[in-house]
C-alpha cells in the first residue's frame, strides 16, 4: 500500500529535484516512444538535447536558443509573479498579441521617417498595450469579482481577431498588393530589432529578459511588495492584517504580466516575425505557462526552464527534420515535460510512505 | 577563432558552411517545408504524395527531406536555416505565410534554391515562386454547383483574403451563376489553412445557413466529413481528391499535381540548368486536375466536363468579360479576358456576390 502524506512544509530538496527528475522521466519515456516510431532512442534525445548546443551547427543554434527562450522567459517571469500570488492570469497569448499590435501600429504611424526615438517609443506601447489588455481582467476582477482565469483566455481569441483585422485592414502594407500582413520592420531600420550581434540571436528582446530576470529577484528577495505578494499566495488571511490590499495586488500583478507580455510581442513582431500577420502568434503565451512553473516561478530558475524549453522546440525541429520524426511526436515528448513534472511535484508537498493506513 | 569570424559577418560564414557542407554530399538534396501535418488529408498531403512520388523517380539521385507542421513566421526561418545548413540544395516552402521567410533565408545562402508555393515575392536570384491555377478548377465545380443547387445558396469556406482565395471565390460564383442566374454566394472566413475544427464550425455555419453546396479553400477533410452526416449537401475534394467520401458529399474535387513541378525543378538543379522565374500553370499543363465526377446527373456532369475540356483547349477562359465589380462597376469589358497581371492584386468580389472582403 502506497500513501502520500502531507509534509508540515514544502521539501526544498523535491523543489529543485522536480525539475531534474521530470527531464530524466521524459528522456526515459519519450525514447521508449521513440523507439516504438522505429528510431534510435539515443540519436533522438542526442539531436534534442546535445546538437542544438555542441553539434555541427550550434553556433547558430545557439543564438536560436535565445530567439526562442526570450519571450518565454520575459513573459513567464510576469506571470509568475501573479501565480505566487494566486492571480491567474491565462491569457498571456493575448496581452502578447496586443502588445505587438498597439507597438508595431506606433511605429508604421512614423514610417518612413528615420529617427532614433521611434523605437523606444513602440517598446513603451508594446507594454502599454499588453498592460491594457490585461486590465480588462484585473478590473473586472476587482470591480464585479469576475474569474480572471476565464476572462483573460477568451480575451485571447478577441485579440486573435483584433489581429485579423488588423493584418487584413488597419496595418496592411500599403505595397503588398492586398495580400494580408504589415509592412516588414527588417525594411525600416528606425523601428527593427535586428540580432545585436550578427548571428548571436540576441535581440533587445533578449536584453530585457535578462534585466527583467535580475529584476524580478531582487523585488521577490528584497522588496516589501515581492514579500507581499509571496505572503498573499502562502497565507491571504495573514496578507491582509499585514495591510496586503487584494484589489491592489490584482491589480499590479495582472499589469505587470500584460506589460511583459506586450513587450515580448513588440520585441518578437520588430524583430524575428518582422510583421504583424494574421498568424503572428505561435503560442508562446501558452507555453509560458509551463515554463514558469518548470522554473519553480523563480525567476532564475525560469531562465533556466525557458531555455530548456527552447532547446525541445529547436532540437525536436531538427530531429524531425533529420530523422523524420512526425512532429506529433515531439509536441508528445513536450507534453512528457510537463506531466512528469506535474506528477513529481507532488513529492515537494507530500511524502510517499509504504505500508498501510495509520 | 573560427566561431568569432562567422560571428563577425554572419552572413558570409552561413555561405560558406553551406557550401561547404554541400559538396561532400553525392547525392542532391531537396527539401521541402509543410505548413501542416502530412496526413491532413489535402494541400500538405498533396504536396507529400508528389514528393515521394518525386523520390520514386529519381531514386538514389535525390535525398528528399521535409518539415511538417511548421508555423508561419519567425520558426519558419529557422526550418529554412536549418535545411540549408544541413546541405540541402533546393528547399521548397508550401505556404504563403513562408514568403518572407523564404526570401530572408535565401539572401543569406546564395547557392541554394529556393521554390515558394503561392506567393509573389522574388527578392533573390535564388528564389522561385510556383503556383496553379486553381481558378480554373473552380470554374468546373462552380457549373456543378450552379446545377445541384435546391436552395440556391452555395457556400465557400475561405482561409485568408489572398488573391488567390478571392479568384476562387469570384470563378466559382460566376460559373454557378452562369448556369443558375438565382444563385447566392455565402463565405465565411475562417482565417487558417488547417484546422480541422474551425473548418467544421465554418461548414456548420454555411449549413445553418441553408447552404447546399459546399466549396472550400482549406486544407482538410473536415467540411466534407460534417457534410457527409447532413442529407442533401455536397462539396469538393480540395487539393486531393478526397475520393474517401465519394459518391456524396464528394461530387468532384480539385486536384493539385505538383509531382511534374518538383521532378523539373529538382532535375534543373541536378543539371546546372535553374532559374529564377514565375510558375502558374492550370487544368492544360496538368497542375490542376478535376477529379472523377460522381454522383450528379449526366446533364451536370457533360456540362462541367465542357468547361473542364474548352479551358484545356484555351477556347474558354474562366474570366471572360463582361464581368462588372460588385459595386457595379465594369471590369471586364464584352469579350475582354483577364491578364496575370488582373489576378496578381485582385481584392474584390464580382458583381452579384454580397459581403465585404475582410479587411
Amino acid at each position: 500500500m502506497i500513501r502520500l502524506e502531507r509534509r508540515a512544509s514544502a521539501s526544498r530538496f523535491w523543489v529543485w529535484a522536480t525539475p531534474v527528475v521530470a527531464v530524466a522521466l521524459t528522456m526515459i519515456f519519450g525514447g521508449l516512444m521513440f523507439l516504438l516510431l522505429g528510431k534510435n532512442p539515443v540519436e533522438v534525445i542526442r539531436t534534442i538535447f546535445w546538437d542544438p548546443l555542441f553539434g555541427e551547427f550550434a553556433w547558430y543554434l545557439r543564438g536560436q536558443l535565445l530567439v526562442k527562450a526570450g519571450p518565454l522567459v520575459l513573459i513567464a517571469i510576469g506571470l509568475s509573479l501573479g501565480f505566487r500570488a494566486g492571480i491567474w492570469n491565462i491569457g498571456a497569448e493575448g496581452q502578447y498579441i496586443m502588445g505587438a499590435i498597439v507597438g508595431a501600429a506606433v511605429g508604421l504611424a512614423f514610417f518612413p521617417t528615420e529617427n532614433r526615438w521611434i523605437f523606444p517609443v513602440m517598446v513603451i506601447a508594446g507594454a502599454f498595450g499588453g498592460w491594457a489588455w490585461a486590465m480588462i481582467p484585473a478590473l473586472l476582477k476587482t470591480r464585479l469579482n469576475t474569474n480572471e482565469i476565464l476572462v483573460s483566455l477568451m480575451l485571447v481569441y478577441v485579440a486573435q481577431v483584433i489581429l485579423a483585422m488588423a493584418s487584413t485592414g488597419f496595418l496592411r502594407n500599403p505595397e503588398g498588393s492586398g495580400f494580408p500582413g504589415s509592412r516588414n520592420f527588417s525594411n525600416y531600420p528606425a523601428a527593427g530589432n535586428p540580432e545585436l550581434i550578427a548571428g548571436s540571436g540576441l535581440h533587445w528582446g533578449g536584453v530585457t529578459a535578462i534585466f527583467v530576470a535580475i529584476a524580478a529577484y531582487v523585488l521577490l528577495q528584497r522588496h516589501i511588495l515581492g514579500f507581499q505578494i509571496k505572503l498573499a499566495g502562502q497565507a491571504p488571511r495573514a496578507a491582509r492584517l499585514h495591510g496586503v490590499v487584494p484589489q491592489r495586488l490584482i491589480v499590479l500583478c495582472m499589469g505587470i504580466s500584460g506589460a511583459l507580455a506586450g513587450l515580448a510581442g513588440l520585441f518578437e513582431v520588430t524583430g524575428p516575425a518582422g510583421q504583424i500577420s494574421i498568424d503572428f502568434n505561435v503560442g508562446y503565451g501558452f507555453t509560458a505557462i509551463i515554463v514558469a512553473f518548470l522554473g519553480r516561478l523563480n525567476p532564475l530558475g525560469i531562465v533556466l526552464a525557458g531555455l530548456i524549453m527552447a532547446l525541445t522546440y529547436i532540437g525536436g525541429e531538427m530531429a524531425a527534420t533529420n530523422l523524420g520524426l512526425p512532429s506529433a511526436a515531439v509536441q508528445a515528448f513536450q507534453g512528457m515535460l510537463l506531466f512528469f513534472l506535474l506528477g513529481v511535484d507532488v513529492l515537494t508537498n507530500y511524502r510517499i510512505k509504504l505500508g498501510g493506513a495509520a | 577563432m573560427l566561431r568569432r569570424t562567422l560571428l563577425a559577418s554572419a552572413a558570409l560564414g552561413l555561405s560558406l558552411m553551406a557550401t561547404g557542407s554541400a559538396m561532400a554530399q553525392d547525392k542532391v538534396k531537396a527539401c521541402f517545408v509543410y505548413v501542416g501535418p502530412i496526413n491532413d488529408g489535402g494541400w500538405t498531403q498533396a504536396h507529400h504524395v508528389a514528393v515521394l512520388k518525386t523520390q520514386e523517380h529519381f531514386g538514389d539521385k535525390v535525398e528528399i527531406m521535409w518539415q511538417e507542421n511548421v508555423p508561419e513566421g519567425a520558426d519558419s526561418e529557422r526550418v529554412m536555416t536549418q535545411m540549408a545548413l544541413g546541405g540541402c540544395k533546393i528547399i521548397f516552402t508550401t505556404s504563403f505565410g513562408y514568403m518572407d521567410a523564404t526570401n530572408a533565408v535565401a539572401a543569406k545562402f546564395p547557392d541554394v534554391k529556393f521554390e515558394h508555393a503561392t506567393g509573389y515575392k522574388r527578392e533573390h536570384p535564388n528564389v522561385t515562386t510556383y503556383n496553379a491555377r486553381f481558378y480554373e478548377g473552380r470554374a468546373v465545380n462552380g457549373t456543378i454547383a450552379g446545377m445541384m443547387t435546391k436552395s440556391n445558396k452555395i457556400g465557400y469556406i475561405a482561409s485568408f483574403p489572398i488573391p488567390e482565395v478571392i479568384q476562387g471565390i469570384n470563378s466559382s460564383y460566376l460559373h454557378a451563376k452562369k448556369v443558375n442566374p438565382n444563385v447566392e454566394m455565402v463565405v465565411v472566413w475562417a482565417f487558417t489553412w488547417n484546422d480541422p475544427a474551425k473548418e467544421a464550425d465554418a461548414a456548420q455555419a454555411l449549413i445553418d445557413q441553408g447552404v447546399d453546396v459546399i466549396f472550400q479553400h482549406t486544407d482538410t477533410t473536415a467540411p466534407l466529413a460534417l457534410a457527409a452526416k447532413t442529407p442533401g449537401v455536397i462539396g469538393f475534394g480540395q487539393a486531393r481528391d478526397m475520393e474517401e467520401y465519394k459518391p456524396s458529399p464528394r461530387v468532384s474535387s480539385i486536384i493539385d499535381n505538383w509531382e511534374a513541378y518538383y521532378i523539373k525543378r529538382v532535375q534543373a538543379v541536378m543539371d546546372g540548368t535553374w532559374e529564377s522565374q514565375d510558375s502558374w500553370d492550370g487544368l492544360a499543363a496538368g497542375a490542376v486536375g478535376i477529379g472523377e465526377i460522381t454522383g450528379v446527373p449526366d446533364d451536370v456532369k457533360a456540362a462541367a466536363e465542357k468547361v473542364r475540356d474548352d479551358i484545356i483547349a484555351g477556347t474558354y477562359h474562366p474570366f471572360t468579360g463582361p464581368i462588372n465589380k460588385q459595386d457595379g462597376s465594369v471590369w471586364l469589358a464584352d469579350g475582354q479576358v483577364a491578364t496575370d497581371g488582373d489576378f496578381a492584386g485582385m481584392n474584390f468580389y464580382v458583381e452579384g456576390i454580397k459581403g465585404d472582403i475582410p479587411q
